[in-house]
């Protein structure tokens, strides 16, 4: 677990552009009126790499992400994203955003939308995009007639408009239905391919679980852990379906086994047949084994009730 | 600079493709149409009066006309500046705009430009309407056209950078509400001071000179209407001018002019540095 990103400002000054990371966030703090929003966040989104943003509702997550792209200024903290401080306008050039709350000029038409966005980034419109969201056959309709899931679509192809570097998507399925996800499960495989850094919000953990290669978890405005899948979800597990388990038996599977009825879950050993020869030679009926692992939505409502 | 045109061009296209424009082409060609009968019923009705008389009636009711059409101007900018820019940071079309590589002031300059465009060129179409139509009906011209149509384009200028200072505060409704309500209440305040001016009274002359520095709308209202005048009438009916609302005895002077652009940029300053520090 990591509190904090390893490189600071002054270590990225030094390097160019392309090596620093995506997003570097240095204690992030910000407080509206009495109650304090974000409180000394920091983290790292490297290039390329897909991080996903946990947290309970209020925890801050869209205020980090809002102060990252500077459309809500931080009492405090630093934020460069992509090499550049967050506070010039030039470091967002390359990045894509589709917001929580996603709406877009309902007069105009999708396409024109794109071209929008293109030129106030600075970059001819990527016409596949509207293809990539399944909107290619929608591109000269009025936004004002589309469904949130539609619009929701849109905003994807907002996003990765303008060939981002990095890509900030809040909540981007919450309007989408199975088949949309899948479609934005596969968008974000894709852009990590294309070495696009991807910055995820949601709720959805399972689709985190999928995409994400790190992970940050925000409790309360502060990160209440951070670190990859491996690192949060700890070491793989095995569960076995044990019957007639004796003394001898429940030794051999070791102290730490946790049982749950005829469900035994024991640390991933090195030899799984000999584990499993072993306990039928002690008259163990063995009727299933399978690979068993923390999944993240229970590591992440531990660390929450601990942090609580 | 890239920035500030391209969201000029992007708040005109709104004023084309919203209701606004429809209501507002509806409402001006009912206010022309509606002066076009009666500027021919001046002359049908009052055959008996002097040349001097029917042009005073002339400049008169053009005058009320423009004012309509002033009045529209300002009502249509007013309510387009509030949901322009409270409408979009409510409704979240500002977050992905403001997530570019882009300036808030130069978004805010461009939204301002084309309110200002669009404004402009409302007042020159039906400005331009409505002398013609005076003029093919009772043969009237005024003075200074131009003049007195770029002061009423000042005016909705003035009126829509106020709209879009409250809407950088206030909702989008409100802003036009109170942006609208601040112009009514500056007209009558003057009116009320040029009752002031004829009394002799001057602490209720004061009221229309503070409103007048404060709100500069119904300022350049007068200067515009001095404008549309035939400058002969004043002398032949000077008593007619004295604390009337629709006639003006005096021109604009060079000093309130200045003020009046100098308030503006104070104005649009002062929306700039509110968007600025909003966060969204």
């Amino acid at each position: 677990m990591t509190a904090g990103p390893a490189a600071g400002p002054q270590q990225t000054a030094g390097e160019t552009t392309a090596q620093s990371p995506a997003v570097w966030a240095g204690n992030l703090k910000k407080r509206y009126r009495r109650r304090i929003a974000v409180d000394g966040v920091s983290f790292i989104v490297r290039r390329g790499e897909v991080v996903g943003l946990l947290g309970p509702n209020g925890a801050g997550k869209t205020t980090v992400i809002k102060m990252l792209l500077g459309l809500v200024r931080p009492d405090a903290g630093e934020t460069m994203l992509l090499g550049r401080p967050a506070v010039d306008p030039r470091a967002r050039a390359r990045v894509g955003y589709l917001p929580e709350l996603f709406r877009y000029q309902p007069w105009l038409t999708a396409q024109e939308v794109l071209t929008l966005h293109a030129r106030l980034a600075g970059v001819p419109a990527d016409r596949d995009v509207l293809e990539a969201v399944g909107l290619a056959d929608r591109a000269g309709d009025r936004v004002g007639g589309f469904s949130k899931g539609m619009q929701q679509r849109l905003g994807l192809a907002v996003a990765l408009a303008a060939r981002p570097e990095l890509v900030v998507l809040d909540e981007p399925t919450s309007a989408l239905d199975p088949i949309g996800r899948a479609d934005v499960r596969d968008l974000l495989l894709a852009l990590r391919q294309r070495n696009v850094a991807v910055l995820l919000n949601s709720h959805l953990i399972g689709e985190v679980e999928r995409v994400c290669d790190r992970v940050v978890i925000l409790d309360r405005g502060k990160v209440a852990a951070s670190g990859t899948l491996a690192e949060l979800l700890g070491g793989r597990q095995l569960r076995l379906h044990l019957d007639g388990v004796g003394p001898e038996a429940a030794a051999r599977l070791g102290a730490e086994a946790a049982r749950d009825g005829e469900w035994w879950t024991i640390a991933l050993p090195d030899d799984v047949p000999t584990l499993v020869s072993d306990l039928v030679s002690l008259g163990v009926r063995v009727s299933a084994v399978e690979p068993g692992r923390v999944s993240l939505e229970d590591r992440l409502l531990t660390i929450l009730r601990e942090a609580r | 600079m890239t920035t500030v045109f391209t969201v000029a061009a992007l708040t005109l296209r709104e004023a084309a493709r919203r209701r606004v424009l429809r209501s507002l082409a509806v409402l001006t060609v009912l206010l022309l149409a509606l002066s076009a009968w009666g500027f021919s019923r001046i002359d049908a009705e009052f055959g008996g009066l002097t040349s001097g008389e029917s042009r005073l009636v002339a400049a008169l009711v053009l005058n009320l006309v423009m004012f309509g059409l002033s009045l529209i101007a300002a009502l249509g900018t007013a309510f387009l500046a509030g949901p322009t820019l409270a409408g979009e940071t409510e409704s979240g079309i500002a977050l992905a705009v403001l997530a570019r590589p882009v300036r808030r002031r130069s978004v805010l300059l461009g939204k301002w430009l084309g309110l200002v465009v669009f404004g402009s060129g409302f007042v020159a179409v039906a400005g331009s309407a409505q002398l013609m139509i005076t003029w093919v009906t009772t043969g009237y011209w005024p003075p200074a056209p131009l003049t007195g149509l770029a002061l009423l384009a000042a005016q909705a200028i003035a009126l829509l950078t106020l709209g879009l200072l409250l809407s950088t505060a206030v909702s989008p409704m409100a802003s036009g509400i109170v942006a609208v309500g601040l112009f009514g209440a500056t007209w009558i305040a003057g009116v009320i001071g040029g009752f002031g001016g004829a009394l002799g009274n001057d602490s209720i002359r004061r009221i229309g000179t503070v409103a007048h520095a404060l709100l500069p709308t119904d300022g350049l209202w007068r200067g515009a209407m001095h404008a549309f005048q035939d400058p002969t009438l004043i002398a032949g009916f000077s008593e007619a001018f004295k604390g009337h609302p629709f006639l003006s005895a005096t021109p604009l002077s060079g000093v309130y002019l200045v003020w009046s652009g100098v308030w503006v940029v104070i104005m649009l300053s002062m929306a700039v540095a509110a968007f600025q520090h909003k966060d969204l």
